[in-house]
């Protein structure tokens, strides 16, 4: 009975691991025969030309997604905080919640086409602003649900204790409890990167895409995702080719990112600590 | 120095569970004083009231007076200030887990704004010293959690951080309960050194214990003090019934 459990277990993981390691197998092979220095270095090549890359795609996704946390990280951690230390149990924390909880199963064409009517009508144009907006909205529901339930788990000796110092509760809630869940909270976050890094839908209504270069945040501006899905959708083989390898660097950039904020924020961790 | 404890007709509530009703005493200064009594008598809850700890408990409620050092506690200075000169040590250690054991000793006075390397160097070898911890941690003092000692030692870490904000009360609640004879041996050597310079109020389930390191022993019974004396009358001679039948074991 127990080897038939291990069995049916290992069968179940080798089931859910299967999809993703084909995908990454087929990404790497139809992916990489497109990649090459052109392809971080040139824009787009006009329809009928060989060649062009999407630097300014991968630019535009950085410009975006650097956006999207500087609005969406603080905001999701300051709710989460409000949620976890000093809303507990009141009405508005639970509409605060519910409405997190909500907001995270909005579908996120819906969140592009709010996104339009709040910010690309009244400034008149779609903008990288915009597509900034509307990832870090949709960032801002799993960075606070994770620094509520990453705060709550700290545990109440911790904050008796900082305060038995007289510490006052703010510079406690900041230095001790917030400190103490920080690796929980940064998981949180690079979460919600991963998951709008990929996301199309609310950037067709709201940063638009660009054939050519911008930086400017009043501009359309590039994205690797709707390069991808612009590229995937056409006639030509060429931009197939293209899309393909556009998708393996944009996973490869989620993963090296994650990576890197995994690896910089847990070097300083001490022997012992838990 | 350590300075006095004044407590008039102090009343403690949780909700509506009148906790505590009408304390009054003296503790005096420089000597350690023991609070025995059954689980749930309120002795916890009074050293949180000489403290301001039990206000932080959302359903927490105090009235009276609790005067350290002549000084109103609730009424004439902060709660943030009162706590930083009465320190607690609690019955669980509770070192903070991503903070070294430097960090954490220096922590009390890092989180209220002093800086200075030089100064915090030395309190923190101080108050080490003075727990009675410098030696077994003075090589990794940086380098270590404060989470990776024994439970013994991370209780003097936490006698050592709550000293080095140089307190003149110092609160122990059951400081002992969750370790083992040796490390609670160390923890009441230590209770003997520090009475010359602090204040000690210490809640223990342990009549030995409480025999052995105070002067005074105060006894608690369902949310009152019952009896308060030299620990020599308490266990000798108890003027009252009840504390008599809790000494000798007849009940609690």
């Amino acid at each position: 009975m127990n080897h038939l459990a291990s069995v049916l277990a290992v069968l179940a993981t080798i089931l859910v691991i299967a999809p993703l390691v084909a995908i990454f197998i087929d990404l790497v092979y139809k992916g990489t025969s497109s990649l090459n220095l052109n392809f971080f270095t040139k824009i787009p090549a006009p329809v009928g030309e060989e060649g062009g890359g999407m630097a300014n795609a991968i630019v535009g996704s950085a410009v975006l997604l650097g956006l999207a946390s500087l609005l969406g990280i603080p905001m999701g951690i300051a709710a989460g905080i409000y949620l976890a230390e000093y809303g507990r149990g009141t009405k508005l924390s639970n509409v605060v919640r519910f409405t997190a909880d909500v907001l995270n199963g909005v579908p996120s064409i819906v969140m592009g086409v709010a996104v339009y009517a709040l910010v690309v009508v009244p400034s008149k144009g779609y903008s990288a602003l915009a597509g900034g907006v509307a990832l870090g909205i949709m960032m801002i529901p799993t960075v606070a649900r994770t620094t509520e339930e990453m705060l709550l788990m700290v545990p109440h000796s911790i904050r008796e204790a900082a305060l038995g110092l007289g510490v006052p509760t703010w510079r406690s809630m900041v230095s001790i409890t917030l400190k103490t869940a920080m690796p929980g909270v940064i998981t949180g976050c690079m979460l919600a990167f991963a998951r709008v890094a990929g996301e199309t839908a609310p950037l067709i209504f709201t940063a638009f895409g660009n054939q050519f270069w911008s930086t400017s945040l009043n501009q359309p501006i590039a994205a690797l995702p709707l390069q991808i899905y612009v590229y995937a959708l056409s006639p030509y083989d060429e931009w197939h080719r293209l899309a393909w390898a556009g998708s393996l660097v944009l996973i490869a950039l989620i993963v090296v990112s994650v990576s890197l904020v995994r690896y910089v924020t847990t070097r300083g961790v001490l022997k012992g600590a838990s | 120095m350590g300075v006095s404890i004044e407590v008039n007709s102090l009343n403690a509530w949780y909700g509506t569970n009148h906790t505590l009703q009408d304390i009054t005493l003296h503790i005096p200064a420089n000597e350690a004083t023991a609070l025995i009594g059954p689980s749930g008598c309120g002795k916890s809850t009074f050293v949180r009231c000489l403290n301001r700890m039990h206000e932080t408990n959302p359903i927490g409620k105090v009235t009276g007076e609790v005067k350290v050092g002549g000084v109103d506690i609730y009424s004439d200075i902060s709660a943030v200030e009162v706590r930083r000169r009465i320190g607690m040590v609690f019955q669980r250690p509770n070192p903070f887990p991503t903070m070294s054991i430097y960090d954490n000793v220096a922590s009390g006075l890092r989180l209220n704004g002093y800086r200075n390397r030089r100064v915090l160097d030395e309190v923190v070898e101080r108050s080490l010293k003075h727990a009675a911890l410098w030696d077994e941690v003075k090589d990794d003092l940086k380098k270590k959690s404060g989470a990776s000692l024994s439970g013994g030692q991370q209780q003097r870490l936490c006698i050592a951080r709550a000293l080095a904000v140089d307190p003149e009360v110092l609160l122990m609640d059951e400081p002992a309960s969750a370790l083992d004879p040796v490390s609670t041996a160390k923890i009441e050597d230590l209770i003997f050194q520090l009475k010359v310079q602090y204040t000690i109020v210490i809640v223990t389930h342990n009549m030995q214990q409480a025999a052995r390191v105070a002067e005074r022993t105060g006894f608690f019974l369902n949310g009152k003090m019952i009896e308060f004396d030299s620990t020599h009358k308490i266990f000798t001679n108890p003027s009252d019934k009840r504390t008599e039948d809790y000494i000798t074991g007849r009940f609690g």
